[in-house]
């Protein structure tokens, strides 16, 4: 066999693949399900009404929506220019790690001051923790997949040590976690009495201003331009080092604001279990969204949905929970075969 | 010293190559898809996989070598299904290799929560038992060392000089490696760079699925959640440093054990109580990320890693 | 040929169509028993087309394919290898880090094989080497090698498989005139043999010397066949290029003060690829300076300096008469050099970005097109859109992606977008590689009117005849060195071909003025 492009693909072409990727995905795991002694039939409908059937349920879908939405951008912006970032989770732990750092009652200053300063301090620190393996790279031309994979582990274990150490909550009965953000330092509801708090709304703002800056500045041109042809870029004379570093500096500043997003806003500490693998399930969220900053948040509802979902099918239908991970890492390998679908015919010969 | 004095002891170097042998497997695996052009990043997934998977075809009864198969058959599937998609149709090798890992992962935590639902702390099996090979096991120092391991290492290092001869010595590793270095000088002989490609990433996936046996089936009993640990990426890390070479990598497995074993021991000395166990547990990831700068400048890429190959494109 | 010819292999009404676009259009060609065949055309013709159906790489629509007698299978890509067909690509299919015996004995075994049989194969390949005077060494990497060398190698490859049909896709364009000649006389080896060639050429010259019968395609269609003892270069001529338009006229050259020049610089080597030698060169106002040399001697290198990517690490370049501190491919084009890259697929444009986005990808920073690094994309269409109408880029329009465009109109747009900035230094590597007739014409004299309107063009082209038509004066490039300058009609094709071979260097200290 082999591909060949398609000029002027039909609207069918267009949606054909993907429609059928995402209902492939749907019958593995009513199958799956079904393994599992469950009714296929009733398994979707259970997540679907998890996930979205109440008030209770939207919200908690938000919620968990909101890191996603972050490193999924985070993801997307590094994706675009080919810089593999796989690293978003210990990005987003030094956000975390930021925001308890200032928030604990260090700085007994007001929200408005406190808050911005933690956002500035986390964007800041998160980029430098992905500036190494991107000036591993430019300097040493070291892989950035397995730089970036071994640091979570790094930083994970760092966290642990601080938390079992220095940041230890004197109060937390012997746990490793830490002490508890000021008031002054949490992010305030978006409706008061909601349970839905404004790290949402700067995640909507963070898609809305990543997408701007692809389409419409110097910088997205040459993030672009690197991504897709290295050697055009560096031949029209983009600077292709320094553009990979700002990419990466971006990709880490995005990732440290879902950990300070989910601390401020939501958990009001630090532990190891903050994330339970949002920086790689961002990488799901950012294929989903074939890298669009916009459909990024749309993709984050979407795989947000399914983890709330199935929880509570879990427990309804007794399911395993994991069914979640396998469906959305199907729908990522389909999708992925999908798109390709939409832009190549497959022709025998 | 303590450090040196560990140095010195049999039972050091014994766990240094116990802890090796995984990372042999799923090195050398990982090796012969990179030679043949893919990089496959589904080496922590299929490690994962393939750990329950032997282990649990022996806790239902089979044999010993019998879950050995049955691992590298499931490490094999997914071989397949990484190298379907990242070889005829070209997909992104990184976000594939991805994709498998978070299935493979996935699919074996829901397949272990369905067969086990009730258990609270994990059965044990009867793993693989050492093996002293007579005579050389008797030897001071390297006898216990070598010679009195379970037969899944000998295997891990017989394999290295088997993968070893059949990538420099046979008609079947040149044309492996061929297709890692110029996938049109192989169709142009008119050989099929996907059939190649696709055996090449079967074949190193079920050698990754057998690495992850070996912690379930050697060196432990039975099967935990989060037991690869990231093993997946040191091993690719190990394949930049051993320049896609097998000996090589045996060598950087090994020196990685080393240090791993060392560091385990130190952890019980008195240096070992000042600092935190987290800093000894960083270790082998750091090492890892120096290891690949080091190697960084030197290392002999085949050239057409990650570069996919559609026929009659020119 | 006689009556009692055998035939060895023959393509019988082959059809091709790829969308609108027929390839191949009831093509046939046959090739006996000791037998050359020339095929001619020029690019587009659809040579690679038909000879992609030979081996499987494409299925034709209609049509069959037979090697003595016996009807092949059609997409099947072992069929013609096995019935005895073997070809040397014009790209070679050789994996730089294999050695040279590797590359020949791989695949040629079955892959269950235990053994490479290495003692036999390293005998059997001496022996070839001698016999068709094909000297190479068996252990060397091929990345090593020369271009000339790798030719050889492609050519043991197929010997080494005992083909008894030869197919040879352009394998002169990469050689000197004296390599040429001794691949002749290996040819002429292999004939006396009893094996046949099919010479697939655009260069009329050649085809006469080595062939004994030629068939023209023009446009996927047959245009003509003949004997070539009852033929002649014109008759050819006419039959390759139908009713297309004469290469422009080349009027005398006015040349002026120098724009830019090297002075005695040097570049490092890059693995076994020469860099510069202590050259130094002068681009004139007004001037075509050629830069003729077989690939792989420098010219990349040269390129790569003159087009800011590669700072020299001894000697200056000077722009005006002040030697340029820093150097880079920003400065490089602010600094008004047009760049007209080698590879127009990898280096010229993003096959992935629009016209739009391609048309401004060397000035996106420049305030033509955005401010406060904030684009815009209005005046940048509205370049685009200039160049398309300008420069006749044939596209549905300004938002297609440039990979959807033909190779001439790509060439055409980056020709726009490096001569609307009205550049006063122009490098033109390769220009017309890979391009059809017309628009290689059209290449060529839009080089013509920007020297004519005063600007230095530096024209670098493994194509001796290109370079010969087109420039005012000529430099060889050996192994990193530079020869002399030569004016027009100086130098024959066999003098210029001495030097590209690396002869006359030993002497002097190879200086251009």
């Amino acid at each position: 066999m082999r591909l060949e492009p398609i000029n002027n693909p039909t609207l069918a072409r267009k949606l054909v693949p993907p429609a059928l990727a995402l209902a492939s995905t749907v019958v593995i795991a009513s199958l799956l399900a079904m393994v599992a002694g469950a009714n296929p039939f009733s398994v979707i409908g259970l997540i679907l009404k998890g996930a979205f059937g109440s008030k209770f349920a939207i919200l908690e879908t938000l919620n968990r929506a909101t890191p996603l939405i972050f490193t999924g951008l985070a993801v997307a912006v590094a994706f675009r220019a080919k810089f593999w970032n796989i690293g978003a989770e210990a990005q987003l732990y030094a956000g975390a790690l930021v925001t308890v750092l200032l928030g604990t009652g260090f700085l007994p200053w007001s929200s408005f001051a406190i808050l911005p300063l933690i956002i500035v301090a986390s964007i800041i620190v998160g980029a430098v923790v992905l500036l190494v393996p991107a000036l591993l790279k430019t300097r040493f031309g070291v892989d950035e997949v397995v730089t970036t994979l071994l640091f979570n582990f790094i930083f994970l274990l760092f966290i642990s040590m601080l938390l079992e150490g220095v940041l230890k909550d004197p109060m937390g009965m012997g746990w490793p976690k830490s002490a508890r953000l000021i008031p002054e330092a949490r992010l305030p509801r978006i409706v008061e009495g909601l349970r839905l708090h404004w790290g949402f709304g700067l995640a909507i703002l963070s898609a809305v201003g990543i997408w701007i800056i692809q389409t419409r500045s110097t910088l997205g041109y040459e993030m672009r331009a690197v991504g897709l042809n290295k050697e055009a870029a560096a031949f029209a004379g983009i600077p292709v080092n320094v553009v990979i570093v700002k990419t990466a500096l971006l990709s880490g500043g995005l990732a440290a604001l879902a950990g300070f997003s989910e601390v401020a806003g939501l958990k009001g500490s630090l532990t190891l279990d903050l994330s339970p693998g949002f920086g790689y399930t961002g990488i799901i969220v950012a294929m989903l969204a074939l890298l669009n900053p916009l459909a990024v948040v749309v993709a984050a509802l979407f795989v947000a949905g399914i983890f709330v979902g199935a929880d509570s099918m879990s427990r309804a239908a007794d399911v395993p929970t994991y069914l979640a991970d396998i469906m959305l890492a199907t729908a990522l390998l389909l999708m992925v075969l999908a798109i390709m679908l939409t832009r190549f015919r497959v022709v025998r010969d | 010293m303590e450090i040196i004095e560990i140095l010195f002891t049999a039972s050091f170097w014994a766990a240094a190559i116990r802890i090796a042998s995984p990372l042999i497997f799923a090195t050398l695996g990982e090796l012969i898809c990179e030679r043949a052009g893919v990089l496959n990043l589904g080496i922590e997934g299929i490690m994962v996989a393939g750990a329950f998977a032997g282990w649990m075809a022996v806790y239902s009864g089979t044999g010993l070598w019998t879950g050995v198969c049955v691992a590298m058959v499931v490490g094999m599937l997914f071989g397949l299904l990484h190298s379907t998609l990242t070889v005829p149709f070209g997909l992104s090798q990184h976000v594939v290799g991805l994709g498998v890992t978070l299935l493979a992962t996935s699919s074996t935590y829901y397949a272990y929560r369905l067969a086990l639902p009730e258990v609270t702390s994990p059965p044990k099996i009867e793993a693989f038992q050492p093996f002293e090979i007579p005579i050389l096991s008797d030897i001071p120092l390297l006898g216990p060392a070598l010679f009195s391991q379970t037969p899944l290492t000998y295997l891990a290092f017989v394999l290295v000089g088997v993968v070893s001869m059949v990538l420099y010595r046979t008609p079947l590793g040149l044309a492996v490696r061929a297709a890692g270095e110029n996938p049109a000088a192989v169709a142009a002989q008119g050989l099929s760079v996907t059939a190649i490609r696709m055996g090449a990433v079967m074949v190193g996936s079920g050698l990754m699925a057998v690495g992850g046996a070996f912690l379930t089936m050697s060196a432990f009993d039975s099967f935990f959640f989060e037991m690869v640990n990231g093993r997946g990426w040191i091993c690719i890390a190990l394949v930049v440093f051993g320049s896609w070479r097998p000996g090589k990598a045996l060598l950087g497995a090994v020196l990685f054990a080393a240090f791993d074993a060392l560091q385990i021991r130190v952890q019980q000395t008195s240096l070992g109580t000042l600092i935190p166990y987290q800093i000894f547990l960083m270790m082998p990831y750091i090492l890892s990320i120096f290891a690949l700068i080091l190697m960084s400048r030197r290392a002999e890429v085949p050239a057409a890693l990650m570069v996919p190959f559609n026929k009659g494109e020119r | 040929m006689s009556d009692t010819a055998v035939e060895a292999l023959s393509l019988n009404a082959i059809t091709k169509r790829f969308g609108e676009l027929t390839a191949n259009d009831a093509v046939s060609l046959s090739v006996n028993v000791g037998e050359v065949v020339a095929l001619l055309g020029e690019n587009g013709a659809g040579k690679t087309t038909l000879m992609n159906i030979l081996f499987g790489q494409y299925t034709a629509d209609s049509g069959t394919v037979r090697v003595f007698g016996d009807t092949l299978p059609p997409g099947n890509s072992r069929a013609a290898l096995d019935a005895g067909v073997g070809m040397v690509h014009q790209h070679f299919t050789l994996a730089d880090n294999l050695t040279v015996q590797e590359n020949i004995t791989l695949g040629v075994q079955s892959l269950l094989n235990p053994s490479l049989g290495h003692a036999a194969a390293k005998a059997r390949i001496a022996a070839l080497s001698e016999k068709f005077h094909l000297a190479v060494a068996p252990d060397a990497r091929v990345g090593t090698l020369s271009v000339g060398e790798r030719q050889r190698v492609e050519i043991l490859k197929a010997l080494y498989r005992d083909v008894r049909i030869l197919i040879l896709d352009e394998p002169t364009a990469v050689l000197t005139p004296q390599e040429t000649d001794n691949l002749f006389a290996t040819l002429r080896l292999a004939i006396a043999e009893g094996l046949s060639i099919i010479f697939i050429s655009h260069k009329l010259h050649e085809v006469m010397a080595i062939a004994d019968r030629v068939v023209v395609l023009r446009h996927g269609k047959m245009a003509g066949a003949a004997n070539t003892k009852d033929t002649d270069q014109n008759a050819l001529a006419a039959m390759m290029m139908g009713s297309e338009a004469s290469p422009p006229e080349v009027s005398p050259a006015k040349p002026g003060p120098p724009l830019l020049a090297l002075r005695d610089v040097t570049t490092p080597d890059v693995g076994s690829v020469p860099g510069l030698k202590s050259v130094s060169l002068a681009l004139k106002a007004g001037q075509i300076v050629g830069l003729a040399g077989v690939s792989g001697n420098g010219q990349t290198a040269m390129a790569d300096v003159v087009a800011g990517l590669l700072n020299p690490t001894d000697g200056d370049v000077e722009m005006g008469h002040e030697t340029v501190k820093k150097w880079s491919p920003r400065i490089a084009v602010e600094s008004g050099i047009a760049r007209i890259p080698e590879d127009r697929h990898k280096t010229g444009t993003i096959a992935d970005f629009d016209l739009v986005e391609n048309a401004i990808l060397e000035r996106y920073k420049s305030p033509d097109f955005s401010k406060g690094g904030w684009l815009n994309w209005r005046k940048s269409r509205a370049f685009a859109d200039g160049i398309i109408e300008k420069y006749d880029v044939r596209c549905p329009g300004s938002s297609t992606p440039i990979r959807l465009l033909s190779g001439g109109n790509m060439q055409k747009l980056i020709l726009g977008r490096v001569l609307e900035a009205g550049p006063q230094i122009i490098l033109a590597n390769q220009p017309v590689r890979g391009l059809d007739i017309g628009a290689v014409h059209y290449v060529h004299s839009q080089l013509l009117a920007a020297r004519d309107r005063g600007a230095a063009v530096l024209l670098i082209s493994e194509d001796l005849d290109e370079v010969m038509a087109l420039s005012d004066v000529i430099h060889v490039i050996a192994d990193g060195r530079l020869s002399p300058e030569f004016k027009r009609g100086e130098m024959t094709p066999a003098q210029l071909g001495l030097w590209m071979a690396g002869q006359g260097f030993e002497s002097d200290t190879a200086h251009a003025s």
